[in-house]
């Protein structure tokens, strides 16, 4: 009766959309072809794209790797017909000394070595999202691979067949147990593997033993340092108060440093010999100088930067001027007048006689240079913090340094990571700076192979290596910044 | 239990100054004031001490001395009999001119750039991405050494403008020349001019005044402010009626008017330049250095300024553009009344520490040649003179004053664009 | 907080490590090495090979006194300077001898206070044209535009040499020979000025050296030579000494192949007395008899070190000119070793 209806029962099937919106058709014409004005600017981009790499490309595609001199590549190009082309010769011979500088050549695996196990000891602070176990995997893997690379002795292979053990054994573990199955072991009461955070402060003393070689005592000694300002501190503390206790933990390492350090490190040597081969500052160079220059620094104005953080935050007015006057005085001038001190009046400041090399006056001054723009990412993070934190740390009766250190630095440190990676990028590519005081970093040394009569006339080849160098490592980690930003994002609201 | 009665009177003991909270801050301070004043004593002193054995009792007598160098680029009268102090002071202009040009350049494309990147046009969002990245990641002083070779080595020498057939010519009805020694461009002179003030008279920190320029400039600023008030005028009208009356007509013709006629007294005419022996003469010569220290400093800049526009944009939260969109407002409007104003209050603060950064970088001027205060004081001034302690010094008094008179003023700017919040 | 103290550490490391004094001699034999400053990268000069091994005509020379002092030629420590700090790292003792194509003038060795110790290079500031520019003599560059090394006396000749003449002219700074060498090749810079020296070794590189010709004026002398600071003529003495052994050899006819056959005694008192087999010279100097031998056989003599280096048979190709031993008509002329 009712056969009539007007509204439909079943649905028509789907229909693809119109072709000229989906696909790459569809695409193209939305980001690239939408409207005239548009596609004038794709059509000008994409001419600019061909007519610079219809430029670049010709020239870079030279087969003169294995030339020995300019002249050689001239030929080489000449006989190829081209216009121009690129002398990759000087990269294919120079190349090591751009890395390493003078560091000599059969210890090069040692600043190898360093720089990996950086990344290693970096891990815990920076990526927290890889297990305990994966840590010490890679850094026994790391360990590994390095024994490869030196002289094989009895005591070598005993140290390859531990290590080959430890990253068989993790390995093992790593495979065979999921995440989540560990948790479950862990809270039945299976062992955990220690902190990875111990590898990271041992890097610390590691790191210029293995740079500058020398006995094995000088960094176990400076380590002690650290010893005996805690166990002076822990002494003190209940028979003194919290303050003097402080102001003497801090001048007991001090003095242990300066007058008993080198006395401890000789004698230790002479009972116990071991060590590797020194290497003097000097002979860093290339790209290992920036690197050290740049880490050593960064590392080490990180605790200034938080001192002159608070000074300049605290609420005594001295304390307070003279952080402002020192962070805003070196914040003001330019990186090359500090450099300029290091090389021509830093030995002036000093008592008469004193004579650092060059390289360590740098890196004095690089360190002074980042602790007045660590002090300002970090007085950032402080900032940041919400007002509550500091009140509850109040309520809950903390002092001053006890708050500091439970409450307060370890979330104004985590929200100022990525500042204190753009600053570590800032600092690292400005150590091309050191140039021009005549040190031989990557560009310096560009100068210095010039110098040599084969590759005399030589320009482009040599900046576009160091660009490349420099920009493989500054965009990794800005990438690398720009992720952990993200993630601290999340984590944080 | 508790009675409210004055605390006792207590005795001041020595203790007190570690234990009493009331005092220990202040114990704290003095002890801090006195380290940091024996630390700078002991520099001072050691100081001292290095330079008697040295023989070298400090002293600023060389800067009253002939220099005896020549410097090219220069915004003032100088030659090589001048002081080194007049050469100081060439360089110190120098250092800002370039810090000016600089900062306006890495604005305007710094702007550009961060808009760009925000494209719908994936090509042109894609290559602004990689200019950025391209720009960040490399050491501003290889920009810098690399811009000055791209110039040398692409741009025509000026012999190649000469000859019957040369192979380059010049540009803009023979008034512009771009060779590989710096650009050529034309140099506005006044035949009937008023003269110039001579300021200090003969000290070394002389400078010219060209009264001409002063009044064009007056001119036209005077122009500005009375377009302004049109502009005002027409604000009132439109919100007395509804319509706005027409005013561009006006606001053009009182800026362009008078500072033609001011221009037209003064005789005013273009000094070309031309090739004339090894070079060209006449016109304003600007140096290699100085265009490829500019560009690099304006290019590394941009691509953070870059950077920060575009974080500024992104932070004006959606609902912003949609709220204008809604009000029917066109686009072009939208991010000119809606989305840029609020942007702004991010964007200036980290401006301001990037026009800090490109003003210290332009110490890097030394790497091409160009002659800022680096160059000269602290450079050719030191070889000469041997005098490492005081040129430094002064050398880096003059950077922080000038690093704190830019804070400074644009902190001022800063306040001024502030969000007054209620 | 723990980080600091790596610097700490160090800190003490160099303190400990070294310490100047007034006996550099002392110092030198101290520590092993010979602290060296030489430019960053001069051809012909100083420079780094691949394997980091400085080589040319100045590090030849802190080669020799190592050798003369320690008996080593290669315990050597090379410190390269720029202009700007060669003197004060000479100054502060960073190095203990400065060879640094450096020019001697009144106040450098008076104002200054530095002691040179004898000139191992006869040069002078010339000028460098394009041949299709034209120009025969330097009086003809009135307004050319000039390429100059900063920081160098060259700077101050030019500007003398211009205004002497009355003729304007445009310098255009820089930095490094290097970078001189690009702007001049470009055409950025109708003129390049440096000593003639380096004008020859920049043009040997050329492409197409036939292409530039170097003008005839040389408008100042420049006396190349090491340095060493005021104050310790005994090291003074070494320094000099040396480079004066290096180019008595040469006169005597004492080679780095032959050395070991006179070092046995020879017809000749002076070439016994300057090897050591005569006299105690070298125990007047504080040094082992055999310290003039060493220094000798460290790159050879004088004339070997020149042809090894910068001499004819190189690709820079300097003439001996001024340098020649004044028999051959050069003015090196050393005083006799008695």
């Amino acid at each position: 009766m009712n056969d009539l209806s007007f509204v439909r029962t079943e649905m028509l099937p789907e229909r693809d959309p119109p072709p000229s919106t989906t696909g790459v058709i569809g695409w193209l014409r939305k980001n690239m072809f939408d409207g005239v004005w548009n596609t004038l600017l794709t059509i000008a981009s994409i001419g600019l794209i061909v007519w610079v790499l219809g430029h670049i490309l010709p020239w870079i595609w030279s087969p003169t790797w294995n030339a020995g001199s300019l002249d050689q590549c001239r030929e080489i190009v000449g006989a190829s017909g081209k216009a121009s082309g690129a002398c990759w010769g000087v990269i294919h011979e120079r190349w090591p000394q751009m890395l390493y500088g003078f560091y000599p050549a059969e210890l090069r695996l040692r600043p190898t070595l360093a720089f990996f196990l950086l990344f290693i000891a970096l891990i815990p602070v920076l990526f927290n999202m890889i297990s305990r176990r994966m840590n010490w995997f890679l850094l026994a893997l790391v360990l590994f691979v390095a024994t490869f690379f030196t002289a094989s002795s009895a005591l070598m292979i005993v140290v390859q067949i531990v290590l080959a053990a430890a990253v068989l054994y993790i390995g093992y573990t790593l495979v065979a147990n999921s995440g989540s199955d560990r948790a479950e072991q862990i809270a039945a009461g299976a062992r955990r593997l220690p902190n990875p955070l111990i590898f990271t402060a041992l890097y610390v003393f590691l790191m210029p033993w293995l740079l500058w070689g020398g006995t094995i005592w000088t960094p176990v000694g400076a380590a002690l340092g650290f010893v005996i300002g805690w166990l002076v501190f822990r002494l003190l503390a209940p028979v003194l108060g919290t303050l003097t206790a402080i102001i003497l933990a801090f001048a007991a390492p001090v003095l242990w440093w300066l007058l008993l350090n080198g006395l401890f490190a000789s004698a230790m040597h002479a009972i116990l010999p071991f060590g590797l081969e020194p290497v003097e500052s000097r002979q860093f160079g290339g790209l290992l100088l920036s690197v050290t220059i740049g880490v050593t620094a960064i590392a080490v104005s990180l605790p200034m930067g938080i001192v002159l953080a608070l000074g300049r935050q605290s609420d005594l007015v001295i304390v307070k001027s003279l952080s402002v006057i020192f962070i805003e005085f070196i914040r003001g001038v330019p990186l090359i007048t500090l450099l300029f001190v290091a090389s021509v009046l830093l030995n002036i400041f000093l008592p008469p006689g004193t004579d650092f090399d060059i390289i360590l006056r740098v890196i004095i001054m690089a360190t002074v240079f980042a602790s007045a723009y660590m002090a300002e990412v970090i007085r950032g993070g402080l900032a940041a913090l919400p007002k509550g934190q500091y009140e509850a740390a109040d309520a809950l009766g903390l002092d001053y340094w006890k708050a500091q250190r439970l409450i307060i630095m370890p979330q104004a440190l985590k929200i100022s990571i990525p500042g204190i990676v753009s600053t570590f990028i800032g600092l690292f590519k400005d150590t091309t700076l050191v140039s021009i005081i005549g040190l031989l970093d990557p560009v310096g040394l560009s100068n210095s192979i010039r110098a040599d009569t084969n590759w005399n006339g030589i320009v482009w080849e040599l900046y576009g290596f160091i660009a490349l160098l420099f920009f493989i490592f500054t965009f990794s980690m800005s990438r690398y910044s720009m992720y952990l930003e993200r993630r601290l994002r999340t984590d944080h609201r | 239990m508790t009675t409210l009665t004055d605390p006792p009177k207590e005795s001041f003991r020595l203790s007190m100054l570690i234990y009493d909270s009331r005092y220990r801050s202040m114990t704290i301070q003095i002890v801090a004031l006195i380290a940091v004043l024996t630390l700078i004593g002991w520099l001072i002193s050691n100081t001292a001490q290095n330079l008697a054995d040295l023989g070298k009792q400090p002293s600023f007598s060389f800067l009253g001395e002939s220099a005896g160098y020549d410097i090219n680029q220069r915004l003032i009268d100088y030659e090589n009999q001048d002081s080194h102090l007049r050469a100081a002071f060439v360089g110190l202009l120098n250092t800002l001119l370039v810090a000016f040009m600089g900062c306006i350049a890495a604005t305007l494309v710094g702007v550009f750039v961060g808009v760009l990147r925000l494209s719908n046009n994936w090509v042109v969002a894609r290559l602004m991405t990689i200019y950025v990245e391209m720009f960040r990641n490399v050491p501003v002083l290889l920009w810098i050494i690399l811009v000055m070779a791209i110039l040398i080595e692409t741009l025509p020498a000026p012999r190649a403008f000469r000859g019957e057939t040369p192979e380059a010519s010049m540009m803009l009805g023979d008034s512009v020349a771009f060779t590989n020694r710096g650009f050529y461009v034309p140099e506005p002179l006044f035949s009937r001019g008023i003269g110039d003030v001579h300021l200090f008279g003969e000290a070394a920190l002389r400078f010219d005044v060209s009264l001409d320029l002063i009044a064009v400039v007056a001119t036209f600023i005077a122009g500005l402010l009375i377009s302004g008030l049109i502009t005002r005028r027409a604000d009132r009208i439109q919100a007395a009626t509804g319509d706005r009356p027409r005013t561009w007509h006006w606001k053009a013709a009182v800026i362009v008017i008078p500072t033609v006629a001011v221009l037209a007294i003064l005789g005013f005419y273009l000094g070309k330049p031309e090739l004339q022996g090894f070079n060209f003469a006449g016109g304003t010569h600007m140096r290699n250095s100085l265009i490829a220290l500019w560009l690099a400093l304006s290019l590394y800049t941009a691509a953070f300024i870059a950077e920060i526009v575009r974080a500024g944009i992104l932070a004006i939260s959606k609902g912003q553009t949609e709220a204008a969109a809604a009000l029917g407002l066109r686009q072009r409007r939208i991010m000119s009344l809606v989305v840029l104003p609020q942007a702004l209050r991010v964007i200036i603060p980290p401006l301001i520490s990037q026009y800090l950064n490109l003003t210290k970088n332009s110490s890097l001027a030394i790497a091409v040649g160009y002659m800022d205060i680096t160059g000269t004081l602290m450079g050719i001034t030191l070889n000469q003179t041997g005098r490492e302690l005081e040129t430094i010094l002064i050398g880096m008094l003059i950077y922080l004053t000038i690093s704190l008179t830019i804070s400074f003023v644009m902190n001022l700017y800063n306040d001024a664009v502030k969000l007054r919040e209620r | 907080m723990k980080k600091t103290f790596i610097l700490g550490a160090l800190t003490v490391a160099a303190m400990s490590a070294g310490a100047a004094s007034a006996a550099t001699l002392d110092d030198v034999k101290a520590r092993g090495k010979l602290e060296c400053g030489v430019n960053t990268g001069l051809v012909g000069f100083a420079a780094p090979d691949a394997n980091g091994r400085w080589e040319g005509f100045d590090a030849a020379y802190c080669r020799a006194v190592a050798a003369a002092v320690l008996g080593d030629p290669d315990a050597v420590e090379f410190v390269p300077l720029t202009t700007k700090t060669r003197f004060t790292a000479l100054a502060a003792a960073e190095v203990d001898v400065l060879s640094r194509n450096t020019t001697w003038t009144f106040s450098r060795d008076v104002d200054l206070k530095f002691e040179f110790v004898g000139v191992n290079y006869y040069d002078g500031q010339g000028f460098m044209a394009p041949k299709n520019l034209g120009v025969s003599s330097a009086k003809e560059l009135d307004g050319a535009t000039v390429c100059i090394q900063t920081g160098t006396t060259t700077e101050l000749n030019l500007a003398d040499f211009f205004r002497a003449n009355n003729i304007s002219y445009e310098p255009v700074p820089i930095e490094t020979n290097a970078e001189g060498q690009t702007q001049y090749l470009a055409g950025a810079c109708d003129v390049y000025t440096t000593d003639a020296s380096g004008l020859a070794a920049t043009r040997a590189t050329f492409e197409d050296p036939s292409a530039h010709v170097i003008l005839p004026e040389i408008i100042s002398k420049e006396p190349l030579g090491p340095l060493v600071r005021h104050g310790d003529p005994e090291w003074g003495d070494i320094a000099r000494w040396t480079l004066n052994a290096l180019i008595a050899a040469e006169e005597l006819g004492v080679t780095s192949a032959n050395i070991e056959e006179l070092a046995a005694g020879s017809d000749n008192p002076e070439i016994n007395r300057l090897l050591g087999t005569e006299g105690n010279l070298g125990e007047m100097l504080g040094l082992e008899a055999d310290w003039a031998k060493n220094a000798i056989m460290a790159g050879g003599n004088y004339g070997e070190i020149f042809a090894k280096t910068i001499g004819e048979s190189t690709p820079i190709g300097l003439a001996r000119g001024l340098n020649a031993q004044w028999k051959d008509g050069g003015i090196l002329y050393v005083p006799p070793f008695r």
